[in-house]
């Protein structure tokens, strides 16, 4: 191994490790917001918007990332909506991580009883005050481990965005390897940047899952 | 007894799920200051009756209303009706995310936009009386099932109901807890509370009643003072259903 060679690489994988962390953050943030929506309409069974959801969840839970990637990336253009490398990854991760977080916050609100909702009405408050106050606190809690499952593995996938020539780590470090041949030291930074953007995740999560045991319900 | 003011009044209510009548044509007069037990087999309807009083069930015919207003769960104004109306569940039903304190004040604080400190004060003195400020800051699943429904009961009563509902309240609860939640809600009806009660306590409806009703088949069967309907019942299916309860005494 070569510290030279590490030194001198150390700038470029920066640069892709932030890339990593932009698109990666922007995308789960919209999967939480697409997951959180679809799980309302299928916990409450919206009409209509309920099948659509049905269908979306099962298409993109179902196909690869990388897969969803070239459909929007070489897909869209074709019909006349050509989107940015970064817009199609952050887009890809949005909607798959969306239909993952839908199951995820589904079977939160799921195990919360629906006693408990109509307790939250029977004291005299709003559909929108129950939820606030009394379902979605219980809902969330019970999908935390869930979801940080969900965010650990959306942040792994980011390594396809390569594909569409998105300048990620595992782009730098393919690049880097066949500009010059230093295998090790690539594959060795490659490692070590991924385990500096997911070991802190990893670790918040199971704080925040041990509190919530510390926590913990049952009636 | 003299005639206080028509406080919930229930005409003709009829309720089905998926066509099969639970409620047949079912009206009751309370009035204010009452304590009226209902009684009757498991699935004669009893505890729908209760979740209609409060819109947790639509109704498909009749009316149901509370000091002359209609009670519609899909009313614009049933948010402000359920406040007059206090329902303690089987199951107790606190919130498990919140403390005994949160429990009792989350709603007169987001509903009732009561100053925090006073509602604060207004429950330790309720938790007091129930015998339960030791357990204010407690969570739910440390308390025990007497203690929870005693909170569930001081929940209800925070909002300053006009009728309190209670579904068969003890049934949950192991036989020694049972008598702790009934000693509050006696406690309650010696206040003046108007009081709808469900239960299978034979003895404590006899004690706390001033009206029992006999819900059978979706109709009141009987309905009158509880040494009417415990000494002298009136129609046969009355009588079966108390020597129920007496061959069960006579195993135990």
């Amino acid at each position: 191994m070569d510290w030279n060679v590490i030194q001198e690489y150390l700038p470029l994988y920066k640069e892709a490790a932030v890339l990593t962390l932009r698109i990666g953050w922007i995308g789960i943030l919209f999967a939480v917001i697409l997951g959180f929506i679809c799980a309302m309409i299928q916990h409450y069974r919206v009409p209509i918007l309920r099948q659509i959801t049905k269908v979306y969840i099962e298409l993109f839970r179902n196909t690869p990332l990388l897969v969803q990637l070239f459909f929007i990336y070489f897909g869209l253009p074709k019909v006349g909506l050509p989107v940015s490398a970064d817009v199609c990854g952050a887009a890809g991760l949005a909607l798959l991580g969306g239909s993952y977080m839908a199951e995820t916050f589904r079977s939160g609100l799921e195990a919360v009883e629906t006693v408990q909702m109509e307790s939250a009405l029977s004291l005299g408050m709003k559909w929108f005050q129950a939820m606030r106050y009394v379902v979605l606190p219980q809902a969330i809690s019970i999908s935390v481990p869930a979801f940080t499952a969900n965010v650990i593995f959306l942040l792994k996938e980011t390594s396809v965005f390569s594909a569409i020539s998105l300048m990620d780590l595992m782009f730098t470090a393919k690049d880097l390897i066949g500009l010059y041949y230093k295998t090790t030291e690539s594959l060795f930074l490659l490692v070590v940047f991924y385990l500096i953007i997911l070991l802190p995740v990893s670790i918040a999560a199971s704080l925040i899952e041990r509190r919530l045991r510390y926590a913990g319900f049952g009636n | 007894m003299e005639r206080a003011e028509e406080l919930l009044k229930l005409e003709h209510v009829k309720k089905a799920y998926d066509g099969q009548e639970v409620l047949k044509d079912f009206s009751l007069t309370v009035h204010r200051g009452e304590v009226i037990v209902i009684v009757g087999a498991s699935g004669c309807g009893k505890s729908t009756l209760l979740r209609c009083i409060n819109g947790l069930e639509p109704i498909q015919g009749g009316r149901i209303s509370l000091q002359g207003q209609v009670i519609d769960g899909r009313a614009k104004n049933i948010a402000d009706i359920r406040q007059k109306i206090g329902m303690v569940f089987q199951s107790y039903d606190l919130f498990p995310h919140k403390t005994i304190m949160q429990n009792t004040t989350l709603a007169p604080i987001k509903v009732q936009k009561r100053i925090r400190a006073d509602a604060e004060k207004e429950a330790e003195e309720l938790l007091q009386r129930v015998g339960i400020l030791d357990k204010k800051d407690n969570y739910p699943r440390q308390l025990s099932g007497g203690q929870k429904q005693r909170a569930a009961i001081v929940r209800a009563l925070m909002m300053h109901p006009e009728i309190m509902l209670f579904d068969e309240v003890t049934a949950a609860l192991d036989p020694e807890m049972v008598r702790e939640v009934l000693d509050t809600m006696l406690e309650l009806a010696r206040s003046g509370m108007t009081m709808l009660i469900v239960t299978h306590e034979m003895s404590f409806a006899k004690a706390v009643a001033d009206r029992v009703v006999f819900l059978d088949d979706g109709v009141t069967v009987e309905e009158g003072t509880p040494e009417e309907f415990f000494e002298r019942p009136k129609t046969e299916r009355a009588k079966r259903f108390l020597h129920t309860f007496e061959f069960d005494s006579v195993k135990k």
